[in-house]
């Protein structure tokens, strides 16, 4: 108990991911190795092509490498077939789109209900843990709304709701602020700062952006399906809480 | 996943494009309700035919010259001669020491013919009949008398009128009892009138005109004489229950081969053919009749359950995105699966509801314009809503298919 493995949430080794495009082989990842401590929150760059989308497809359990081994919460993923997998993420990852992805005919409350139909919550349970994650991302007062009467924020907001309402070990987030405005893209990384903190959710952010990758504290960067550059932040930005 | 969210789920996708739903459940209202209302029509037929043979009399017996067995063709085997029935069978049966459970027997010497009053004619069918004709056949009256011993030992001429010839030769207040009409230019006193039977299996019995069986043998028509006995067309037997049947026709069988000499290895000239053979007959006649009609309707069915997938391979290609939301969240293939199948039977069974309700007020639309006794049977229903749903999985399984396989990184870029 608590030794250093309990601490690495995500192991990943050698991890290659090869798409065959007629009779020619595109190596998307060429081994990429990755090491995630629990309560991490690191941002992953790289300019498009670069790799970094197949990396979270892997990390996030929604492909499998072709090679390699990825160890999620010492679970080894890579060999899973699609139902297991769809068992891993519904319990253990939260996932956050750049484009939201809400069920556009649901309102907020039953878009965040919905990993927990899939795991089996019960009706009453659901709805009381989905007001729970509303309420923890400022929402508590939208929750009958659909998508198309938020904003922008409030709908990444219910997204991340979504996310973290099955008490998720890690959060992905695929370029979170990029349909956002800044002011909006402030307040989102502010609640993904504000979870990793006060409940030690590891979070994931791919961004492009330098000024968002900022607020985390770590920043590998990927070029041609490699790890380039892998180093802490020194000071991470911190977003006051808007007053 | 539960099956009650399922169903939940499916019923939200449905009320979201309420007119695409409706339009799609439009094909198996359709073939339901036409699997049920015209499986009422063939029902209600079959009862009808049942209704006429009943009608007929009851634990009837019927003996008819010739190979007559239903199913073969009359063709008779060549070198044997075909012997008429006579007189001296249907006295041999109506024998109580020779053939035992009959209560009646009634031959009939039958032929078509015109029946002439004034300027008014009819074509008809004129039946030679002894007194026990009334009894064994059912008949009842309106007016007058039937044919008694007396007129068929002097071989009167007197005619007892089927409802038809007496409302179509008489006027509603002319009294036809004593009244004279001519049957093939011979003329007869009326001294009864039949009660309408309506049609039945030997075509319409209303449309007779009953005679002594001695004048028409030999009067009116000129009946052949076989071993010195003339010549009948035909011969009811009226057995005393319907357990003795079997026996009663074998006794009769055993008696007509002896005074027909026919030999063991030949064949009967003659055969028995029961009510309930008769009604046995007919029954699968119409039966078939029945599944035919069944059959063109669940066509229908199979087309409308075309229409449920056509409409829900649309509704997974729309819903792509949706279905890599559900499978990032968690969902397995079976969840979704299962969530487009349930739609598709959910959309064949509501379907199918809206569909017994308008095939029943078919039915009853027909019993009203054709006056037939439609029946909708539970089974009738039961079937339809059994097919329905079966139509809804079926054709529920190839888009619920392409739906669960859908891989989730696709789906959630589809635009």
């Amino acid at each position: 108990m608590g030794g250093p493995s309990d601490q690495i949430l995500i192991d990943a080794r050698d991890l290659v991911k090869i798409y065959r495009m007629g009779v020619i082989q595109v190596c998307a990842l060429c081994g990429v190795s990755l090491q995630v401590q629990r309560g991490e929150m690191l941002a992953i760059m790289g300019a498009s092509g670069s790799g970094k989308s197949t990396l979270l497809n892997i990390l996030g359990c929604l492909d499998t490498p072709t090679r390699g081994e990825y160890y999620l919460d010492g679970i080894p993923v890579a060999t899973m077939d699609d139902d297991q997998l769809a068992y891993v993420r519904g319990r253990k990852i939260g996932f956050v789109f750049q484009n939201f992805n809400l069920l556009p005919r649901a309102t907020a409350l039953e878009n965040v209900e919905l990993p927990l139909i899939y795991s089996g919550v019960p009706p009453r349970r659901r709805r009381a843990l989905a007001l729970a994650a509303l309420e923890a991302v400022g929402l508590a007062d939208r929750i009958h709304h659909r998508p198309n009467e938020l904003s922008g924020g409030q709908q990444q907001r219910v997204a991340i709701a979504r996310a973290i309402v099955n008490q998720p070990a890690i959060i992905l987030a695929d370029e979170p602020t990029g349909n956002l405005d800044s002011r909006s893209g402030e307040e989102i990384m502010a609640i993904f700062q504000r979870l990793n903190a006060e409940r030690g959710i590891t979070i994931i952010l791919v961004t492009h952006e330098h000024d968002i990758a900022r607020h985390a504290r770590r920043i590998v960067r990927l070029a041609d399906g490699r790890v380039v550059d892998d180093h802490p932040v020194s000071s991470p930005f911190h977003v006051v809480a808007a007053s | 996943m539960s099956l009650l969210e399922s169903i939940r789920i499916a019923l939200n996708a449905l009320a979201v494009n309420k007119l695409r739903a409706a339009l799609t459940m439009l094909g198996i209202i359709i073939g339901v309700g036409a699997v049920i209302a015209l499986l009422s029509v063939g029902y209600g037929f079959e009862a009808y035919i049942i209704q006429q043979f009943s009608g007929l009399g009851s634990n009837l017996l019927f003996v008819f010259p010739g190979q007559l067995e239903p199913g073969s063709s009359p063709i008779r085997r060549v070198g044997q001669r075909v012997q008429p029935l006579t007189l001296g069978d249907a006295e041999a049966i109506a024998d109580p020491f020779q053939v035992s459970g009959v209560v009646a027997v009634a031959a009939e010497y039958s032929r078509n013919g015109t029946i002439v009053r004034g300027n008014r004619e009819l074509a008809t069918y004129i039946i030679g009949a002894p007194p026990q004709y009334q009894s064994v056949r059912n008949f009842n009256l309106t007016l007058g008398e039937f044919i008694s011993q007396e007129h068929v030992n002097a071989r009167s001429r007197v005619a007892v009128l089927g409802a038809q010839p007496a409302r179509r030769l008489f006027d509603a207040d002319e009294y036809p009892i004593g009244q004279t009409v001519k049957l093939n230019d011979v003329p007869f006193r009326v001294i009864g009138v039949l009660a309408e039977k309506g049609g039945g299996p030997f075509g319409n019995q209303d449309n007779v005109v009953i005679i002594p069986i001695s004048t028409a043998q030999t009067r009116l028509f000129r009946a052949p004489v076989v071993r010195g006995e003339l010549a009948v067309s035909l011969i009811f037997i009226q057995a005393a229950s319907q357990e003795v049947m079997d026996a009663v026709a074998d006794q009769v069988t055993a008696l007509l081969r002896e005074r027909h000499r026919i030999s063991f290895r030949d064949d009967d000239d003659f055969s028995i053919i029961s009510q309930s053979d008769l009604i046995k007959v007919f029954g699968d006649f119409t039966a078939v009749f029945t599944i035919v009609l069944g059959a063109i309707a669940g066509i229908s069915l199979v087309v409308g359950g075309i229409g449920i997938m056509n409409i829900m391979l649309v509704s997974v290609t729309e819903r792509t995105r949706e279905i890599g939301i559900r499978k990032a969240v968690g969902a397995r293939r079976r969840d979704i699966l299962l969530q487009f199948l349930v739609e598709a039977v959910v959309l064949a069974l509501i379907g199918g509801a809206l569909g017994i309700a308008f095939g029943y007020a078919c039915s009853l639309l027909v019993a009203q314009l054709a006056g037939l006794n439609t029946i909708v049977r539970l089974e009738a229903i039961l079937l339809a809503t059994l097919f329905s749903a079966a139509v809804g999985l079926f054709f529920g399984i190839y888009p619920a298919t392409r739906a669960a396989q859908l891989n989730p990184i696709d789906a959630l870029r589809y635009e």
